[in-house]
């Protein structure tokens, strides 16, 4: 079988040659099928999308698609693509029908065919009732599948889709595999890109890029086969259960491990043996069982597995006592307009816990957060933090929470070491405790290589930590992260939850924001935010439990959130009718 | 290019033409910067800055009055262009003069009928704040006129005639009453057009870039200069409003006449319009957000157009090497033909170059733009 896209020897880079974006690349690409383009952020998975769709010349090499070469063809390449960039290509300000009929005259689609066309289009992606609406006012779901149907247009051959479930929610990510797998039985072949290493499974080839080199190109399933027998459940260790992973990492033949809720996930060498209760735990009679291994997994052990470093964290929160909880939301309710954005929401939180606040995208969970985090005033209803009430004392009740902001929110021009003493002066530190403070984080989150380098020039890992330590200068007993990882590599990501996890041994409460399944079984307890209200709060195993079935008889927890959400809907509807 | 391509081009930058006034009707800012923005910045320069003098503050010292002194002060009361404050010693006012509160300092020697009597010219001395060289000119120029006109008619009442006086005839044509605002309204018309045809256009092609879409385009078979042109027609028209509230505002707020004629305004301002538009797309293939993007159309097309159009500041008076900038700034040129359309008429000397080199200038600017504007992402 010719292949659709065959890249060879392709090399890009931006500014100095020695820092490549794309480093000698070979790979081809077959018609007809998924193939998925996985890597954290910054491996290059947009720029060799862009490569492919003609809109960046390679440095060297070349590149085929459909038979036409990317550099002399340009247009011809264009013609036969279709390609969703990352913010889907949109006009906000044209309605849906408006969007379409221009891309169907830039794309030259016929005036005779472009109303069945449309028709086909707007029913496949279900937009039909919204034509008129414009396409700013969509959801972020929406808008993807606006953006999938203007790439539709001229059924393409080759379709590239750039990281199209970022910022989406899994329901609406699983409706886009779904029409997706319809159009590839239609024979077109796709290209997804994306950082979330599940949906790698959902391929039928992948390319693995780190660092603008292919680590794997094949099936994801025969790489995740080559963990079978290497990855184990370990569980039974109760609240000990972060101690227990810290100190198993440690050892030499475990390769990788995550908290998967209750249970302790455990990835051992090749050819290691399987761990005993008595190596884990001596005190304990831990239940271990071996389990399916997922492309994460086999992901992690492709890198080399999680580094081995033993963590210097020695930061404890101020004491408190410890009969009020922590964190506590009591008839939260926040209306803008007629809208009711958050609708009496109720939690909380028990000290050392960390709990995660889960919903699809507009649910009100971003509405949730920051009132808890003081920014913005309810309309009933008290948030309290450490006791203290966010809006009658508010900066009293601000100094006893970090908070970490989704973004990068430091000052990239800043050096490491100013970027710290800007921080602990902003927390109203001076003097010799503002000294201390610095020391202190220097120390605990391993920064001292990096002191003297400015911020926006670390490593993502570093930056991470840095944003980290700047929350915490204070060392407060509450920790409010939002989407903390979005786009972050596995490894990273099990970094920056290690310094959380030790945090949390520590004695310190954290409430978590997050789109991403996989850190959401990390929790103690979630909370399920839709349509503005708390429709599920439990352990990340209850709520799995609760939604088990003949058809579901093993879900996962995405399987756990579009289920609960989608009968929230429907009996919602329901009362509507 | 075979004839098919044709129709798809034009089919797409006709589409493209369809997008962009969607999207104009549709933003409250185009609405702003083609209908709010003209009048607002013509109403802040035709009312708010003037080079006519009124109400000069002047500290007047009369070290002996007598009935003659007391003419000349009521004579330099009784004018709409000062206002005047008496004291008997200068020295009162030389700090208020140096404080800013006084635009000048008349001296009336305590000599005066002596030295009136011997012909002396300088009777009277005028003592002007020199930091603000247009107001002590203005006030100067004005005190001496007074002094003169006086002079003239103590004369008449004495019929004693002085010898050897030259009287001087001043016409001023085409502004008759020398009112600035008559040349200062055109020469805002120029700035305006020239800020709002350059902003149009670099604010909406990085607003492509920063929102995605650019990326999205160039991945479909639309070329960029057919992009170019789906942006240039419609701000074009845009342009031509603004230039439409101009007018009227002129005509009908400031009472400035339109010498010339209609067809031949709009035609210069649409060769001018299509250099400010050309600076913007320049811009465009280097800014890739509105921020940037405002700040070099300030940078690039306004700054020049105020210092070197010499609207505000004379060009003449400037060092060689400013006089060469000024050369190649088209506001200069815009500023000179239209307030020649305004206040003089269809004067083909002065139109026909100016449109000529700005007509080049355009051509200029539309090649270096094609020449530079990325096809590809990087």
């Amino acid at each position: 079988m010719t292949p659709l896209v065959s890249i060879e020897n392709v090399s890009k880079h931006f500014g100095a040659p020695s820092v490549p974006a794309i480093a000698t690349l070979c790979a081809s690409i077959k018609p007809g099928q998924v193939t998925g383009l996985v890597g954290p952020d910054g491996a290059g998975k947009t720029t060799l999308i862009r490569l492919i769709a003609a809109l960046l010349t390679p440095n060297e090499g070349r590149i085929n698609v459909c038979g036409l070469d990317t550099i002399r063809e340009t247009s011809a390449v264009h013609a036969s693509i279709g390609y969703m960039p990352q913010r889907f290509g949109l006009y906000e300000d044209l309605s849906v029908m408006e969007n379409l009929v221009l891309y169907a005259e830039l794309k030259g689609i016929a005036l005779s065919e472009r109303k069945a066309t449309f028709d086909r289009l707007l029913t496949f992606t279900d937009l039909a009732r919204f034509t008129d609406r414009l396409a700013g006012r969509l959801s972020g779901g929406m808008k993807q599948k606006l953006g999938l149907a203007c790439a539709m247009l001229k059924l393409p051959r080759l379709l590239l889709l750039d990281e199209p479930s970022v910022g989406v929610d899994p329901i609406s990510r699983r409706e886009l595999w779904r029409m997706v797998y319809d159009l590839v039985h239609e024979g077109v072949g796709v290209i997804w890109s994306t950082a979330y290493l599940d949906e790698a499974e959902n391929c039928a080839e992948v390319i693995v890029l780190h660092e603008g080199k292919v680590l794997f190109e094949g099936d994801p399933k025969a790489l995740t086969a080559t963990m079978d027998g290497r990855v184990f459940h370990v569980r039974g260790a109760g609240a000990d259960r972060r101690r227990l992973l810290a100190s198993a990492l440690r050892r030499p033949e475990i390769i990788d491990g995550v908290l998967q809720g209750e249970a302790v996930r455990l990835v051992i060498a090749k050819e290691a043996a399987a761990p005993t209760s008595e190596e884990l735990s001596p005190s304990q009679n831990l239940d271990i069982s071996s389990v399916a291994p997922r492309f994460e997994d086999a992901f992690v052990a492709l890198l080399g597995g999680q580094p081995k470093r033993s963590l210097p964290l020695d930061t404890s929160p101020a004491q408190v006592s410890d009969d009020i909880p922590p964190v506590k939301a009591q008839g939260l309710t926040r209306r803008f307009g007629a809208f009711t954005a958050a609708d009496n929401i109720t939690f909380s939180i028990k000290r050392g816990e960390i709990f995660g606040l889960l919903g699809p995208n507009g649910a009100g969970k971003s509405t949730t957060f920051k009132m808890m985090c003081g920014l913005l005033r309810p309309s009933s209803g008290t948030a309290h933090v450490d006791g203290l009430d966010l809006y009658k004392s508010p900066a009293a009740a601000r100094n006893r929470l970090g908070y970490m902001a989704q973004k990068f929110s430091l000052y990239g021009d800043l050096s490491v070491r100013q970027n710290l003493e800007f921080f602990a002066g902003a927390y109203g530190l001076s003097g010799a405790k503002k000294r201390a403070a610095v020391e202190r984080v220097i120390a605990a989150f391993d920064l001292t290589s990096h002191l003297a380098n400015n911020a926006g020039s670390l490593p993502l890992g570093f930056k991470q930590r840095l944003a980290l330590a700047a929350a915490i200068m204070h060392e407060p007993p509450v920790l409010f992260l939002d989407e903390p990882t979005s786009g972050v590599d596995p490894l990273t990501r099990r970094e920056f939850w290690s310094f959380i996890n030790a945090m949390v041994d520590r004695g310190v409460t954290v409430m978590v924001t997050t789109h991403f399944m996989e850190e959401a079984e990390y929790c103690d307890r979630v909370a399920l935010i839709n349509r503005g209200m708390c429709i599920a709060l439990d352990t990340p195993e209850a709520l799995q439990a609760s939604v088990k079935s003949e058809a579901l008889p093993n879900p996962t927890l995405e399987d756990a959130f579009i289920a609960l959400v989608e009968a929230q809907n429907k009996t919602g509807e329901k009362a509507a009718a | 290019m075979t004839r098919k391509d044709d129709t798809g081009s034009l089919r797409r930058i006709r589409a493209l033409i369809w997008k962009e006034t969607l999207q104009v009707t549709r933003d409250p800012s185009s609405f702003v910067v083609a209908f709010v923005l003209p009048a607002l910045l013509l109403f802040l320069f035709g009312f708010g800055i003037s080079f006519d003098a009124t109400r000069l503050k002047i500290g007047l010292i009369i070290e002996e009055p007598t009935p003659e002194t007391e003419w000349f002060v009521a004579s330099l009361s009784n004018t709409p262009y000062f206002e005047v404050q008496r004291a008997t010693d200068r020295r009162q006012f030389i700090d208020q003069l140096s404080a800013g509160r006084l635009n000048g300092i008349v001296v009336l020697a305590g000599d005066l009928s002596e030295r009136l009597a011997r012909g002396d010219t300088a009777a009277i001395q005028v003592i002007t704040d020199g930091s603000d060289p247009n107001t002590a000119a203005l006030a100067s120029g004005y005190i001496r006129g007074t002094w003169a006109v006086w002079q003239a008619q103590r004369n008449i009442s004495q019929n004693a005639r002085m010898p050897g006086q030259i009287s001087v005839n001043q016409r001023f044509w085409f502004n008759p009453e020398l009112e600035s605002r008559r040349f200062l309204v055109p020469g805002s018309i120029s700035l305006i057009m020239m800020m709002i045809g350059s902003l149009l256009t670099a604010l909406v092609v990085s607003r492509e870039w920063e929102r995605g879409t650019m990326e999205a385009l160039l991945a479909t078979p639309v070329g960029i200069h057919e992009f170019m042109i789906g942006k240039l027609v419609p701000n074009f028209v845009l342009g031509l409003c603004a230039m439409g509230v101009c007018v009227v505002a002129s005509r009908y707020v400031f009472h400035i006449p339109l010498r010339g004629s209609l067809l031949t305004l709009i035609g210069f301002t649409a060769v001018f319009l299509a250099v400010a538009l050309g600076i913007g797309l320049l811009i465009s293939t280097v800014a890739r957000t509105q921020f940037i993007a405002s700040q070099l159309a300030m940078l690039v097309a306004f700054l020049p157009g105020l210092y070197f159009s010499g609207f505000l500041f004379e060009v003449a008076s400037m060092p060689a090497v400013l006089r060469a900038v000024a050369k190649v700034v088209p506001a200069g040129y815009y500023v000179r033909g239209l307030s020649t359309i305004f206040l003089a008429g269809d004067i083909a000397t002065v139109l026909v170059p100016a449109t000529l080199v700005l007509a080049f200038m355009s051509a200029v600017l539309f090649t270096l733009t094609a020449l530079n504007t990325p096809q590809r992402l990087d």
